[in-house]
């Protein structure tokens, strides 16, 4: 890699994933960070939303990106942008970082900037960060957050170190191991930032900026690939193995209309039905539902055990799912031995509380700092 | 001296765990519960090269060493007993005596379907009459021409409703003893040939254990194996490889009875302490786990001689010993760290215990191993 | 000869790795190697494209690790590949994203392919940054995420499923060309026994020199990216009682925790 002037690369970019006219939720998650971290870079960096599409699908874009904080909006249209292509979108991103050498882009980790951003890494020959959870620019607040949520030993690091680098945490092995990783040669810095997780700014609906059109080069040739078709499917039955959610019933329940309230809950969710031996044996409901040692094995993100006491059995089947939220009227329940949440309390009254509480949660969470 | 396994044991090892993990656990409940054979399993077993492991390329085995064999049937146990004594039946019982006896054209003719699984082996020798005491035959077979006729029945028979061929055992000529014995090989398509009763078994209950019946049975005089009057050597020497596939398998189902049972202990608590943590219990697991441990190296051992072309009779008969009877104190007292969950169908362990019982008494009981090893140590 | 790579990477089982409560580093100690279960689905489906005409189609599997990393290409060859290449040599190690790409790219310039089959990511890295640089470096049309893949019976050209979040795109790329593969893409086989005792296993080990690659581009130094602190996250701990007021109380609490620790 030739010697790279770091003082050409300004601005913090952020790829303003539209797919039919819609700004993805993450893009503006992004530009929220952007300004974050734009703060902390100083040197009255930008943060410059980049709309790649069709002109009709661009269009009326840049309004919400000003909204969510965007400084500066560069918007890269072409009839051959209209459908994602890995050729086109790399072909003309990279020649936009050619005449503007932004300093840092970021990008949404969904499946488009997981396919698009590789391979601009590869043709810019740039280091590119994946899936990154956590963004600092300044060393003193990274050592803050490390001392806060991990077990990382902050004893080396110095909070005066003016360096500047964007430091890039991500899960790895599977989300058992964190690191940071920084591109300490190549410009621009870049990463995929895992969707849901930065926060997007207050909505300034008066806001505005400068918007820069950018005509790339591109032909028909330059696309090898043909998109035929784009099909949106309907939620396919999940099973319970694949499940992310599971919301499962049990004796608690009292009775086969219980399964109603939980079949609604897990509608909430977006989750899957389980349901432990006792409510099978009863005829409340079927056997593929079953969760335990003579039913399935289950590894969900998030187990709700609702009105289930926590037998032996029933443990064997569930106790390694990643978060346990048990909701039980008996204080002395097995089950609040393995639950990372445990609520004591009438399950007919939690539940659709916490149906109710869901579509909110970004308020809660912020309630709860 | 070298205890290491090689590289393609190890992957053996890998290979069929994983297999019995995904194919064979799910279903074995239900098939001891159903006493339902599982050919889709076989089937996939034969897809994979599981049913002619120890034999030669050349005849469509998969050129494979006894050990690997011996873990290939372990491994099936540690989930499925049954699953487990389908392929050791068929491999030890049926395909090693036509490889070994056959002429060349009768290996050409029947190894490669054996071998690849799309036929299925059994033995017959025993018969209500001549259990341990198998020189009693009362089977007898008849030259009339071109062709043997074969009248008698056989019992006990593994795989006797599913095979498609199978070694039989007849008396050719009484007045001759043991010499008078010989060996056959019959098709099910065989006129005369059919398969009576199916046993309803303690355990393995999914192994398909039935009567065979000749009446007026024709084959053609070319299916004499082995040559005339020496069937009863044909028996016994197949009978000490079976016995390394029965010694794997009540090895796999010791192991497989420990494992979950291990896993219990870790979960359950009583006393506010996990079952894990009363020493007293501990002390059990050591003492399985270390019988588990001394049955494997006698079961590898008899498989290490045996492909090295060394005498491996009593090492089998010591491996087949020693490991079933360890099957039967491991899964009892598996039965027992469980509590009273463990005997109820919800956990694995009372079905193990059930099938255990088994290996102590088929292919040559504990007490005829017992004979067979104070014979060679002791001498004359 | 219809000429398939597979790129496979062997990495530790990351779902049987735990951490140690009191030291937060990882546990390796007796963490199987496996074929990354990405790259068993991209085998597996040129081990199906090969089913097809198995005389005429050719599968080699191509890797880059340690000397123990072969354990790995025996396991693909026993499920059916025809040989393997690993490139194994200090000069490429601690290569990043960027820099493996380089050196499976100068591997792969020295095979014949008609196209190449990937995992969409390794369950140790998590990046699925190096199947999208090698097509670049490579200059070969690239589809992502594949769910469903068929090939033209001329072989000239692929039309697959590539997963998006609420669905897919039906794509067509010509060959030469190379796809990422997802588990949704088909159940790879076992390991046969045949396979497994075939004593003439083709694994070649080749060095940075063998494969000519340019040594600036490869390695620790030469990558871009680096790590610069690696930790465990928090442990678990015991579980939190919730409790509050009303119920509309307690579910607040319940909702903002899993949002706050981004379980949602």
């Amino acid at each position: 890699m030739s010697e790279v002037n770091f003082a050409e690369y300004k601005n913090i970019w952020v790829f303003a994933e539209q797919r039919d006219g819609k700004i993805m939720n993450v893009a503006l998650e992004l530009i929220g960070e952007g300004k974050r971290l734009a703060a902390e870079l100083g040197d009255d960096a930008k943060v410059v939303a980049l709309l790649v599409g069709s002109e009709e699908q661009v269009k009326d874009l840049p309004k919400e990106c000003f909204t969510y904080g965007a400084d500066m909006v560069y918007t890269v249209t072409d009839p051959l942008l209209e459908k994602y292509t890995t050729d086109a979108y790399c072909s003309v991103i990279t020649q936009a970082i050619q005449k503007f050498k932004p300093e840092i882009i970021l990008y949404g980790a969904t499946h488009i900037g997981r396919d698009l951003a590789p391979r601009v890494a590869g043709r810019a020959n740039v280091g590119l960060t994946a899936d990154c959870t956590h963004l600092d620019i300044s060393l003193a607040k990274y050592i803050d957050f490390a001392e806060a949520n991990t077990t990382l030993n902050t004893a080396g690091l110095d909070r005066n170190d003016p360096d500047k680098k964007l430091k890039m945490t991500r899960p790895a092995f599977g989300g058992n191991l964190m690191a940071t990783i920084v591109s300490p040669t190549s410009r621009p810095q870049m990463a995929t930032v895992r969707p849901g997780v930065m926060q997007k700014l207050e909505p300034n609906p008066n806001a505005t900026g400068e918007v820069v059109e950018f005509k790339p080069v591109l032909t028909e040739a330059d696309l090898r690939v043909k998109v035929l078709e784009i099909v949106k499917s309907a939620k396919e039955l999940v099973s319970l193995t694949e499940a992310d959610i599971i919301c499962s019933g049990g004796r608690g329940l009292g009775g086969p209309e219980g399964f109603e309230l939980i079949q609604k809950f897990a509608d909430k969710v977006g989750g899957v039905v389980g349901s432990s031996r006792a409510c099978v044996d009863a005829g409340w409901i079927g056997h593929d539902h079953q969760v335990g040692q003579t039913g399935t094995t289950v590894k969900p993100k998030i187990y709700f055990a609702c009105g289930i006491s926590g037998a032996i059995q029933h443990l064997a089947g569930m106790q390694n799912s990643e978060c346990i939220v048990a909701i039980n009227k008996d204080p002395d329940a097995p089950i609040f031995e393995v639950a990372d949440y445990g609520i004591v309390g009438d399950l007919y009254k939690v539940i659709p509380e916490i149906m109710d509480a869901w579509d909110n949660a970004e308020a809660l969470a912020d309630a709860l700092k | 001296m070298n205890f290491q396994l090689t590289k393609e044991q190890e992957f053996v090892r890998k290979m069929v765990r994983e297999f019995a993990e995904t194919e064979v656990e799910p279903l074995a409940a239900d098939i001891d519960k159903e006493h339902r054979f599982p050919v889709e399993t076989v089937e996939k077993m034969a897809k994979y090269g599981l049913m002619g492991i120890p034999f030669p390329t050349e005849y469509g085995g998969a050129g494979g060493d006894n050990i690997s064999y011996a873990i290939t049937v372990e491994e099936l146990a540690r989930v499925c007993a049954s699953t487990a004594v389908i392929v050791s039946a068929h491999t030890s019982l049926c395909c090693w005596p036509i490889y070994k006896y056959g002429t060349e054209e009768q290996k050409r003719k029947y190894l490669p379907d054996l071998l690849s699984g799309k036929k299925l082996g059994a033995f017959g020798l025993t018969e209500p009459n001549a259990g341990t005491d198998a020189s009693g035959q009362q089977t007898r077979a008849e030259l009339d021409g071109d062709e043997w006729v074969i009248n008698g029945a056989k019992c006990f028979i593994t795989n006797g409703g599913f095979a498609d061929v199978f070694i039989v055992m007849a008396m050719t000529d009484k007045s001759q003893g043991n010499h008078g014995i010989s060996a056959f090989i019959v098709e099910k398509t065989d006129p005369g040939f059919s398969v009576g009763k199916t046993e309803d078994k303690m355990g393995i209950c999914a192994s398909s254990t039935t009567e065979l019946i000749f009446q007026n049975m024709r084959i053609p005089k070319d299916r004499l194996i082995g040559g005339l009057g020496k069937g009863f050597k044909v028996a016994m020497s197949t009978l000490d490889g079976g016995r390394i596939g029965i010694a794997s398998q009540a090895l796999g189902i010791a192991q497989g009875a420990l494992d979950v049972t291990i896993e219990y202990m870790k979960q359950r608590k009583q006393f506010g302490k996990k079952l894990s943590q009363f020493q007293a219990l501990t002390f059990v697991v050591a003492d399985l786990a270390t019988k588990i441990e001394a049955a494997r190296l006698l079961v590898y051992k008899a498989a290490y001689n045996e492909t090295a072309g060394l005498p491996y009779g009593v090492n089998a008969a010591m491996a087949k010993l020693f490991a079933a009877e360890t099957a039967m104190e491991v899964t009892t007292k598996c039965v027992q760290l469980h509590g009273g969950y463990g005997y109820t169908k919800d956990y694995p362990v009372e079905r193990m215990m059930r099938d255990a019982k088994i290996t102590e008494i088929y292919e040559g009981t504990s007490e005829v191993q017992r004979m067979v090893i104070a014979s060679n140590v002791i001498g004359k | 000869m219809f000429n398939i790579i597979v790129c496979a990477k062997q990495v530790p089982d990351t779902n049987e790795i735990k951490i140690n409560p009191e030291t937060g580093s990882l546990i390796r100690d007796g963490v199987p190697s496996i074929l990354n279960p990405d790259d068993a689905n991209a085998l597996e489906e040129a081990l199906k494209v090969k089913d097809t005409d198995p005389d005429n189609i050719h599968v080699t599997v191509v890797s880059m690790g340690p000397p123990q990393a072969q354990d790995m290409l025996f396991e693909c060859i026993a499920m059916g590949a025809d040989e393997a290449v690993l490139l194994s040599d200090r000069a490429v190690g601690g290569s990043d994203t960027w820099a493996t790409s380089n050196a499976i790219t100068a591997v792969i310039k020295k095979l014949p392919f008609d196209m190449i089959f990937s995992g969409r990511q390794a369950i140790d890295g998590d990046t699925a940054q190096v199947g999208p640089q090698i097509a670049e470096k490579l200059d070969l049309p690239l589809v992502t995420y594949v769910q469903k893949f068929e090939i033209a019976s001329d072989k000239k050209s692929v039309k697959v499923e590539r997963q998006l979040e609420d669905g897919y795109e039906v794509i067509e790329a010509p060959i030469p060309c190379m796809l990422t593969c997802t588990k949704e893409l088909n159940t790879p086989r076992y390991m046969n026994m045949a396979g497994i005792f075939n004593p003439d296993k083709k694994i070649t080990v080749w060095s940075a020199k063998d494969v000519e690659v340019d040594l600036t581009t490869v390695g620790l130094k030469a990558s871009p990216t680096n790590v610069f602190r690696s930790f465990t996250p928090k442990p678990k701990g015991k579980g939190t009682m919730l409790s509050g007021d009303t119920e509309k109380d307690v579910a607040q609490k319940l909702v903002g925790s899993l949002k706050k620790k981004h379980v949602i």
